[in-house]
């Protein structure tokens, strides 16, 4: 049996290609999910959503509904409030209704559900019910909503959790949710000189389309509510920030509600803050029975998507191709309810001027209400959609000055030991090494096959940085139990990121044990302590120190024991013998506790520079080969290659596996996807219309490379790799269609109908609209 | 909500009965009645592939599968491959090569991993996205499944009697 020891210098598990620890619960279909459970006496809910996008709600007649056999109940926001009577819920606004509260703001909104025993019942009611609205004009278009002429909500309510957001208490009259800035130097006054020195100023707009996150697990919960204890059953990436906030609405401790997370069928920043949880904990409340929402697939698409975006970017570069000045405008589609979109504003936001080093900049980032589904986190928090426009802008300036774009970015590109836009210090950010790795692996000074006829041929590169979110903190307890054997409690969740693995190995290098032979404890609120959330790449970094500085702990206390027991130093003592001379028997516990949070300093108001933005950077780059069929638009992938630094990998394997899958999705987002609406509707709401990357999207030549790294301030010298590989991909490959055959897309998704219209409208004959 | 009738079936080897309404698919069936959870639903329109169910010997969707079809047939789910403890070598090559992340499309890819190697002991590239690409991954573990076919392949060709 694998037991801790005293010595633990080095446990040889950091670095090891451990296969996932619930592997064999997964290939055999045993692994415990959310979407499994049933618990005895529970209803099953069914949502029925608004139609309108924006709306008074005249009437909700549910008579037809209540009177099928087998319907329990039907619920609409005059019960919530009867058991909840302030049910709005929000991280950075208080803002969303459980269910719908006099206006309806987007369609798909919740406005009421039917309860019943049998789900099919359940369905056939809801489509009885009858809700008429009284239509008001609505906005979709992020820009459009930036002037304010139609206005989504009647007051902003801030959540207080956030101070940059606390001016906006009760601001009416308003759809922006954040305006964020950056001033760096003064850029008027250096476009004036680019100018009149003879450089050139270039101003393109960049937009990105609605996509989601698409978990194969939809988003489901589960509450059983008794008197004086809720438990909620859910598919959340925050059990913690659940507790927090459920416990609000109800006025109630921390302690009385108990959030337990099972593996997640998928998340990508999907299942983050309150989905269903605020739901179906209402409902049992009202049925006094567990009662269970399971979404079916269509309706995922109505509860939470990624921010679409539109960047008006604008440099001046000088003689010398040397970028002296930039100005970046952005505006975020937040969609009907704020989620985390003012976070993805701002700390997306104050790296909207690249990886490059720029004297004057200037950032204003608006998070916007609009009137269509939310939007959230989704893998990358932003940074793959400014990516997509700096970086396209980068190789329209490079091709516009007649540099290569290789030789462009080299010029401009931030370097270790600089500092970045915001004003703090780059370490262990090397850009300038991605970017000469991405150059010499596409072999880019040399030859290149460019096609012929109809199939033309080209390639692109991207480099990219991000910082992970700041500050946050993370808690770990790491129990080694009398016969030596340990159990971890922390709070992040696997979603197939590999975490519990990763936590493992750290604890087994701690305490000299194979991590296989870890126990690490399911998430459960009661058991495992708190963690901000499973989000942005945080949790390599935080949990894992928490997770080392636990195991530390727990070493310090067995090392302790022996010196009470009067051993020597360096005994050959097994930790079950040291529990069984203390106890007498084999009994007891060492309890070890880790918490870790981060310096920090807060972003100066109205300039927003720092010298401590971030604990560590991302940073990563993608080559591209395309070839371009010139008489269908279709764009073949003919290579991508992907670079990512990567800290000391913990377990090399897991993180390759997180780089191509977060490449694909990213490539995903590039090729096709895209949510089409009509009036605010979603019209392709499934799986058959919504195409997302199959095995055939896989290029034949994919390849990643790491470049390892030890991140100074890391565990272990670790980061987070889960978003890194999704920051590139679009300009890497719009710049390669570029090169192939000389048309520039501006919005995503780089499908065949948009390089086709391009390559006509460049032939002077554009395919006209029936 | 209507009438119900019962089926009788061979699940994973065992003769067992269910009463089901007509509309109900083999998918709810082996979840609901036998506790079978390998299978889930996901997308509802048999593309994403999770809901992969062995029926006679050949994989269907079972999200559309009534379960009304299945009366008299030979049904196996994923549980069916390790019922004796023993992992098939398809599920060995997936742990070893990593071929999955969040793992709730892998049972659907097991599945039909195994039929391909039933039909094509020793397929190429080309045959094996051909064949998985009726099973989506959104975790996109795809380099790695293609990985673990290969291996599987040559696990099943070793553990052949010579």
């Amino acid at each position: 049996m694998a037991t801790a020891t005293m010595t633990g210098v080095s446990g040889g598990q950091i670095g090891r290609n451990l296969p996932r620890l619930e592997g064999r619960e997964k290939v055999t279909g045993r692994a415990e999910y959310t979407h499994n459970l049933r618990l005895p006496g529970m209803l099953y809910g069914k949502v029925f959503r608004s139609t309108v996008a924006h709306g008074r709600i005249k009437s909700i007649d549910t008579s037809a509904a209540k009177a099928v056999p087998g319907v329990y109940r039907v619920v609409t926001s005059d019960d919530v409030i009867k058991v909840i009577p302030h049910p709005y819920y929000g991280p950075a606004f208080h803002d969303q209704p459980i269910l719908a509260i006099g206006k309806v703001h987007y369609v798909g909104e919740p406005v009421a559900v039917v309860l019943a025993e049998d789900p099919h019942v359940a369905d056939a009611a809801a489509a009885l019910i009858v809700a008429e609205y009284e239509e008001l004009p609505a906005v979709y278009d992020e820009v459009e909503a930036a002037q304010n002429k139609i206005v989504v909500h009647d007051e902003l309510k801030p959540a207080g959790t956030f101070a940059d957001l606390k001016h906006l208490k009760g601001a009416k009259g308003t759809n922006i949710a954040l305006d964020y800035q950056l001033r760096k130097g003064d850029v008027d006054k250096a476009f004036a000189q680019v100018v009149q020195s003879g450089g050139h100023v270039f101003e393109h707009e960049f937009r990105t389309q609605k996509v989601l996150h698409l978990a194969f697990e939809p988003f489901v919960s589960i509450a059983d509510f008794r008197r004086d204890r809720l438990t909620l059953y859910s598919s959340a990436q925050g059990p913690s920030f659940v507790r927090i906030e459920i416990a609000r609405l109800l006025g109630w401790p921390e302690n009385r509600v108990r959030i337990k997370v099972p593996y997640l069928g998928g998340g990508y920043g999907g299942k983050l803050y309150i989905k269903l949880e605020a739901l179906v904990t209402a409902l049992s409340m009202i049925a006094k029975r567990p009662v269970k929402v399971s979404l079916p697939f269509e309706e995922i698409f109505y509860t939470i998507t990624r921010h679409p975006m539109t960047f008006r970017i604008k440099s001046g570069v000088d003689k010398t191709g040397r970028i002296t000045a930039r100005r970046c405008e952005v505006f975020w589609n937040g969609g009907a309810y704020a989620d985390i979109g003012p976070r993805v504003t701002q700390k997306s936001g104050f790296t909207a001027s690249g990886p490059y080093d720029i004297e004057n900049v200037s950032i204003d980032s608006y998070a916007l209400y609009t009137n269509q589904p939310p939007s959230g986190a989704l893998r990358g928090f932003g940074v793959p959609q400014l990516v997509w426009a700096y970086e396209s802008h980068t190789d329209m300036m490079a091709r516009a000055l007649k540099i290569d774009p290789l030789e462009f970015r080299r010029r401009n590109i931030m370097r270790e030991g600089g500092r970045h836009t915001t004003g703090t210090p780059l370490k262990d950010a090397p850009v300038e090494q991605v970017l000469e790795r991405v150059a010499e692996r596409m072999s880019w000074g040399k030859p290149f096959d460019r096609g012929t006829g109809t199939v033309r041929r080209g390639r692109g590169l991207a480099v990219a940085i991000k910082a992970v979110i700041s500050p946050t903190t993370s808690v770990a307890i790491v129990n080694v139990n009398a016969d030596g054997s340990t159990t971890l409690y922390c709070g992040t969740v696997d979603m197939g990121q590999g975490s519990d693995t990763a936590m493992a190995q750290m604890v087994g290098e701690v305490l000299n044990v194979p991590a296989e032979s870890v126990n690490v404890v399911p998430r459960d609120t009661d058991v495992t302590p708190y963690d901000m959330g499973t989000l942005g790449s945080r949790s390599l970094f935080h949990m894992g120190h928490a997770v080392k500085l636990a195991a530390e702990e727990a070493r310090a206390k067995i090392q302790a024991l022996a010196r009470d027991l009067g051993l020597p130093e360096g005994t050959n003592y097994s930790v079950a013998d040291l529990f069984q001379k203390k106890y007498g028997m084999q009994a007891g516990n060492i309890v070890g506790t880790g918490v870790y949070k981060p310096d920090y300093i807060p972003p100066q108001p109205g300039t927003g520079l720092t010298d401590n933005v971030t604990p560590f950077w991302m940073v990563s780059g993608v080559g591209a080969e395309v070839e371009v069929d010139t008489e269908t638009g279709h764009v073949r992938i003919a290579r991508l290659l992907n670079v990512c630094e990567i800290g000391k990998p913990i377990n090399p394997k897991i993180c390759e596996s997180q780089i191509s899958g977060a490449a694909m999705m990213q490539l995903g987002f590039t090729m096709f996807e895209k949510m089409h609406f009509d009036g605010g509707q979603v019209t392709n709401a499934s799986l058959a219309d919504y195409k997302i990357p199959g095995i055939h999207d896989l290029p034949v030549t994919f390849e990643n490379e790491t470049i390892e790294a030890y991140q100074h301030n890391g565990p272990f010298g670790g980061k987070g790799v889960g978003e890194v590989a999704t920051f590139c991909v679009s300009p890497a490959i719009g710049n390669a269609i570029d090169d192939a055959v000389g048309v520039r897309l501006m919005e995503l998704p780089l499908n065949p109908e948009a390089v086709l219209r391009a390559l006509r409208a460049k032939e002077n004959r554009p395919i006209e609209d029936a | 909500m209507t009438a119900t009738r019962t089926i009788s079936f061979t699940l994973n080897g065992e003769p067992v009965s269910a009463s089901i309404a007509a509309y109900h698919t083999l998918l709810e069936v082996v979840r609901n009645d036998f506790s079978l959870y390998g299978a889930r639903e996901s997308c509802g329109q048999g593309l994403c592939g999770c809901c992969t169910l062995i029926v006679d010997g050949r994989a269907v969707s079972g999200c559309l599968y009534l379960a009304a079809f299945a009366d008299g047939a030979r049904v196996e789910t994923v549980e069916h491959l390790d019922r004796d403890n023993v992992l098939d070598p398809v599920q060995e090559a997936f742990i070893e090569q990593g071929a999955f992340q969040c793992g709730f499309c892998t049972p659907g890819f097991v599945l039909m991993v195994k039929q391909l190697l039933d039909e094509h002991p020793d397929p190429d590239d080309e045959r094996i996205r051909d064949y998985l690409s009726g099973n989506l991954c959104r975790c996109a573990a795809y380099p790695e499944i293609i990985q673990a076919v290969k291996s599987a392949a040559r696990k099943r060709q070793a553990g052949k009697p010579a």
